[in-house]
C-alpha cells in the first residue's frame, strides 16, 4: 500500500519550499526598495521581478489550496488560530501586487505604490515569520480542534523569527538583484547582501539555540541520542554555505551568491523539518492524524503527478525568456 | 455552536470579498478572449491597427488580472479563516478541485501573463500568441474548477458523509465534478464572462467614436464586440432559462424566492414588482400576470411552481434579495439584447459607425455585464441559503471556532476600506489608461498621392508621418 499521507506531506513541504524561495526573493526585493541607490534603480528592480511575481505568489495559493485537500484538519486548526497574521499578510499582499499595476500607470502618484510596495513586501514577510513562530512554539490543539485563543501566536519568539523571515527575504532579494542589475544597483546589492546576511545569521543563531531551550521535544529530537550523528551535518552545512556566501559576494561572483542564498534557505527548511516531523501542527497532531481520506489525496496526487512536471516546465521556460539583466524599461513593449 | 452574529459578519465578509473578487475574473475571461481575437488577426492580415489594439486592451487586461490575483489570494485563506469547520467537513471533495484550478489554470495564467505583457521583443510572434491563447485558456480552465465547486456546494452528489470521521468522504469524482447543476452554471457564468467584456470593450469604444478620438481602432472593436453581443445575449438569455429548469428540479427553494412564490400553486404568477415581507409570509404592492413564472420554469401554464411555505422558516432563503437581484439581472439580460438587435439592425443599415444613440447606449453600458453578474451570484448564493452545502450542511454550523466577532468586525472593516480604495485606484487608473488611450494611429497614406505632387523630393530618412504627408 502506498502512504498517500507522507507524500502529500512531501508534497506540501515542496510546494511550501518552492514558495519561500521563489516569493522570497521578490518580496525581498520590495524590502530593499527603499535603500535603493536612486529611482532608476528602483524601476529596475521592480521590473526584475515584474515578470514573475505572479507565478511566484501562486505557490501561496497552492500551499492553501494543498493544505486544505491533503490536511484539512491541520487547515481547520490553523487558519482560525492565526487568523490576525493571515488577514495581516493577505492585506499586506494586496498592497505589494497592486503596486506593480498600479505603479506602472501612475506619474504623479508613484510614491505611494512606491511606499505600497515595500510597506506590502516587508509585511508580508514578517507576517510569514509570525506564522512560522507561531507554529514552531506550539498551537493549543484538542481533540483535533483549535481550543487556543486568538492572541496566542504573539509571542517575543514569534516577533523574533518574524524579523528573521524579512532578513532572509532581503537577502534572498539582494542576491536575486546581484545576479540580475548591473553597475551601481549591483554594486549596492552586494553590500546590501552582505548586511541583510549579517541579520540572517543573527536570526538563524538565536532560533536555534531558543528553540530546543522552548520545546523539550525538539531539544531531544537534536540531541537526545545516536541520531545527533546524523543530524550533525546540518548546522555545520549552514555555517560552510555562509562563509561560500561571504566569498561569492567578496570575489564578485553574479550567480552563486543567489544559488548560496537559496542553499541557506534550504538548510533552515531542513533543519526545520527535523524539529517538527512528524507533526504538521505542533506539539501534538501529526500529519497522518490531519490527513484526508485515501480517495482524496489518491485523486489529488494524480493531479499533482500530472501537472507538476508541466508546471516546473513552463516556470522555467518564463524564467528563461527573461533571463539576463533586467532593465529600466522593462514594461509594456508599446513604450 | 458559535454566536449567530459571527456568522452573519462572517458571511457579509465573504460576500463582499467574493463580490469584489468576481468582476476581474469575469473581466479577464472575456478580454483574453478578445485579444486571442485581434492578436490572430493581426497575425493573419499583418494590419498594424491590430497589434495597436492588442497594445492598448492589454493594458486594461493587465490592471484587471492584477486586482483578480490579490483578490484571489484573499479567498483560498479566508475559507481556513472564517469556515474552518465546512473546510474541515468538505475540504476531502472540494479541496482537490480548487487544487486542480491552482495546478491547471493559474500557474499557466501566471506563467505565460509575464511573455504576453513583456515578452514582445523576447519571444516570436507566433510563440506570443501561443502564451495568449493559453492565458484565455487558463481563465477559462479556472472557471472550470471553480463552478464544478460551487455547483457541488448547490447540488452535491457523488459523496457520502462519514459520521465519525465527520467529513465527507468522496466516491466518485466524476459524479462530483459533473454535478448536476454544473453544466448550467459553467456555460451561465463562462458567455457572462464574455458577454460583460464585449459590453465594456463596445462601451469603451462607443466613447472614443462620441468624442472622435482613436476612431481608425475604436471602429474595429466597436463591432468585433457588437457581433459578440448580438449572439451572447440571446445565447446567455437561453443558456439562463436552462439552468432555471435545473435549479427548479434542485433547489426549488431558491426558485420560490426568485419567485417570491410564497404558495406551491399551478398557474403561478410572474411579479413584476413586489415587497416580499417573510414574517407575514406574503407580498405587499405586487403587481404580477397570472400563470406566466410557471409557463416560463415549466413550459407549461398549468406547471405547478414550489412556495417557500413547502418547508419550515429555517430552511427558506432570504427572500428579498434573491427576488430583486433575480429582476435586475433579467432586465439588463433584455437589455443586452436590445442592444444586440439595435446593432444587427443598424449595421443592416449601413449606420453602425454613425448611429450615436446606439453608441450613448453602448457607453452607459459599459459596466452593466458586471452588475447582472453579481446580481446573478446573490441569486445562486443567497438562495442557496441557509445551507453551504445545499441539504447537507448548514451555514451556521460551517463558521470556524473561537474566531469572534471583534476579530471579523476588524478584518471585514479592514477589507471595506482596502477593497474601497483599491477599487477607487483601479477606475482612477483604468480611465487614465482610457483618456491616454491606444498610441495614436492613422493608415499611412497611400504612394499614389505622394507621387501626385511632381517635383517635391522627400528628402531621405523621413523620420516621423507627418512631415510624409505635409
Amino acid at each position: 500500500m502506498i502512504d498517500l499521507p507522507l507524500i502529500a506531506a512531501g508534497v506540501i513541504a515542496l510546494g511550501i519550499l518552492f514558495y519561500v524561495v521563489l516569493d522570497g526573493f521578490d518580496l525581498g526585493v520590495g524590502i530593499l526598495f527603499p535603500f535603493a541607490p536612486d529611482d532608476t534603480a528602483r524601476s529596475t528592480m521592480m521590473n526584475s521581478v515584474a515578470p514573475v511575481w505572479d507565478g511566484n505568489e501562486t505557490w501561496l495559493v497552492l500551499g492553501g489550496g494543498g493544505l486544505m485537500v491533503f490536511f484539512p484538519t491541520a487547515y481547520a486548526i490553523v487558519l482560525p488560530a492565526f487568523y490576525m497574521p493571515i488577514m495581516g499578510l493577505l492585506f499586506a499582499l494586496i498592497f505589494r501586487g497592486v503596486a506593480f499595476e498600479f505603479r506602472h500607470g501612475a506619474a504623479t502618484s508613484k510614491y505611494i505604490w512606491d511606499r505600497a510596495f515595500f510597506g506590502g513586501s516587508i509585511f508580508s514577510a514578517f507576517m510569514q515569520g509570525v506564522l512560522l513562530g507561531g507554529l514552531v512554539q506550539g498551537v493549543h490543539v484538542e481533540k483535533a480542534r483549535f481550543v487556543g485563543g486568538l492572541l496566542d501566536w504573539l509571542t517575543p519568539f514569534s516577533i523574533l523569527t518574524g524579523i528573521g523571515v524579512v532578513f532572509g527575504y532581503s537577502l534572498l532579494g539582494a542576491t536575486w538583484l546581484v545576479l540580475k542589475t548591473e553597475h551601481r544597483t549591483q554594486i549596492w546589492a552586494r553590500r546590501a547582501a552582505m548586511v541583510t546576511g549579517g541579520g540572517v545569521i543573527v536570526a538563524m543563531g538565536a532560533v536555534s539555540i531558543i528553540t530546543p531551550l522552548m520545546s523539550p521535544g525538539i531539544a531531544d529530537r537534536w540531541f537526545g541520542g545516536p541520531q545527533i550523528l546524523f543530524f550533525a551535518p546540518v548546522p555545520l552545512l549552514t555555517i560552510a554555505t555562509v562563509a561560500a556566501l561571504y566569498w561569492a559576494l567578496i570575489a564578485g561572483r553574479e550567480r552563486l551568491p543567489f544559488v548560496f542564498a537559496i542553499l541557506l534557505f534550504l538548510l533552515g527548511y531542513l533543519g526545520l523539518g527535523i524539529s517538527l516531523w512528524p507533526h504538521i501542527v505542533p506539539p501534538s497532531l501529526t500529519f497522518r492524524e490531519a490527513a484526508a481520506p485515501d480517495a482524496t489525496i489518491g485523486f489529488a496526487l494524480i493531479g499533482v503527478a500530472f501537472t507538476l512536471p508541466m508546471i516546473l516546465f513552463y516556470t522555467w521556460y518564463a524564467y528563461t525568456v527573461f533571463r539576463g539583466k533586467a532593465t529600466e524599461h522593462g514594461g509594456y513593449s508599446d513604450e | 455552536m458559535p454566536e449567530a452574529d459571527v456568522v452573519t459578519l462572517s458571511r457579509l465578509q465573504f460576500a463582499f470579498t467574493i463580490s469584489f473578487h468576481i468582476i476581474f475574473p469575469a473581466l479577464t475571461i472575456g478580454l483574453s478572449g478578445f485579444l486571442v481575437l485581434v492578436e490572430a488577426f493581426w497575425l493573419r492580415t499583418g494590419d498594424e491597427a491590430w497589434r495597436r489594439l492588442y497594445q492598448f486592451w492589454v493594458r486594461l487586461f493587465a490592471l484587471s488580472f492584477g486586482m483578480g490575483v490579490v483578490s484571489g489570494v484573499v479567498l483560498s485563506y479566508e475559507f481556513g479563516t472564517n469556515w474552518a469547520t465546512f473546510s474541515r467537513i468538505v475540504g476531502p471533495v472540494l479541496g482537490p478541485l480548487m487544487a486542480f484550478e491552482v495546478l491547471t489554470a493559474f500557474f499557466m495564467e501566471a506563467g505565460f501573463l509575464g511573455i504576453m505583457l513583456f515578452g514582445w521583443d523576447k519571444v516570436g510572434p507566433r510563440l506570443h500568441f501561443l502564451a495568449t491563447c493559453l492565458v484565455g485558456f487558463g481563465t477559462v480552465v479556472s472557471a472550470f474548477w471553480i463552478l464544478s465547486a460551487n455547483s457541488w456546494m448547490q447540488t452535491p452528489q457523488g459523496a457520502h458523509f462519514d459520521a465519525s470521521a465527520d467529513h465527507f468522504v468522496p466516491d466518485s469524482w466524476l459524479a462530483i465534478i459533473f454535478n448536476p447543476s454544473f453544466p448550467y452554471r459553467f456555460t451561465h457564468m463562462v458567455a457572462a464572462a464574455y458577454l460583460t467584456s464585449a459590453l465594456a470593450i463596445a462601451g469603451i469604444s462607443a466613447i472614443y467614436l462620441l468624442a472622435g478620438k482613436h476612431t481608425v481602432l475604436a471602429r474595429k472593436s466597436y463591432s468585433i464586440a457588437l457581433w459578440a453581443i448580438l449572439i451572447l445575449a440571446p445565447l446567455q438569455i437561453f443558456l439562463g432559462d436552462q439552468h432555471g429548469l435545473n435549479v427548479l428540479e434542485h433547489q426549488p427553494m431558491k426558485v420560490a424566492a426568485m419567485e417570491a412564490n410564497w404558495d406551491r400553486q399551478a398557474r403561478a404568477p410572474i411579479i413584476f414588482f413586489a415587497i416580499p415581507d417573510a414574517k407575514k409570509e406574503t407580498n405587499h404592492f405586487e403587481i404580477a400576470l397570472p400563470g406566466i413564472a410557471s409557463l416560463i420554469l415549466t413550459h407549461d401554464i398549468d406547471g405547478i411552481v414550489p412556495g417557500l411555505k413547502d418547508v419550515p422558516r429555517a430552511d427558506r432563503p432570504p427572500v428579498g434579495i434573491v427576488f430583486w437581484s433575480f429582476r435586475v439581472m433579467v432586465a439588463l439580460g433584455l437589455l443586452f439584447l436590445l442592444i444586440g438587435a439595435w446593432s444587427a439592425f443598424a449595421r443592416w443599415r449601413g449606420v453602425l459607425e454613425t448611429d450615436k444613440w446606439l453608441m450613448r447606449l453602448a457607453a452607459v453600458s459599459t459596466p452593466l455585464g458586471l452588475v447582472a453578474i453579481l446580481a446573478g451570484w446573490w441569486v445562486a448564493e443567497v438562495g442557496r441559503q441557509p445551507f453551504t452545502v445545499y441539504g447537507h450542511l448548514r451555514t451556521v454550523d460551517s463558521i470556524s471556532p473561537v474566531v469572534d466577532a471583534g476579530a471579523v468586525t476588524t478584518s471585514l472593516v479592514i477589507f471595506l476600506i482596502v477593497y474601497g480604495g483599491l477599487f477607487g485606484a483601479y477606475l482612477y487608473y483604468v480611465s487614465k489608461i482610457i483618456r491616454v488611450g491606444p498610441r495614436p494611429f492613422e493608415y499611412a497614406e497611400p504612394e499614389a498621392i505622394q507621387g501626385a505632387r511632381p517635383g517635391l523630393v522627400l528628402p531621405p530618412q523621413e523620420p516621423d508621418e507627418g512631415g510624409a504627408r505635409a
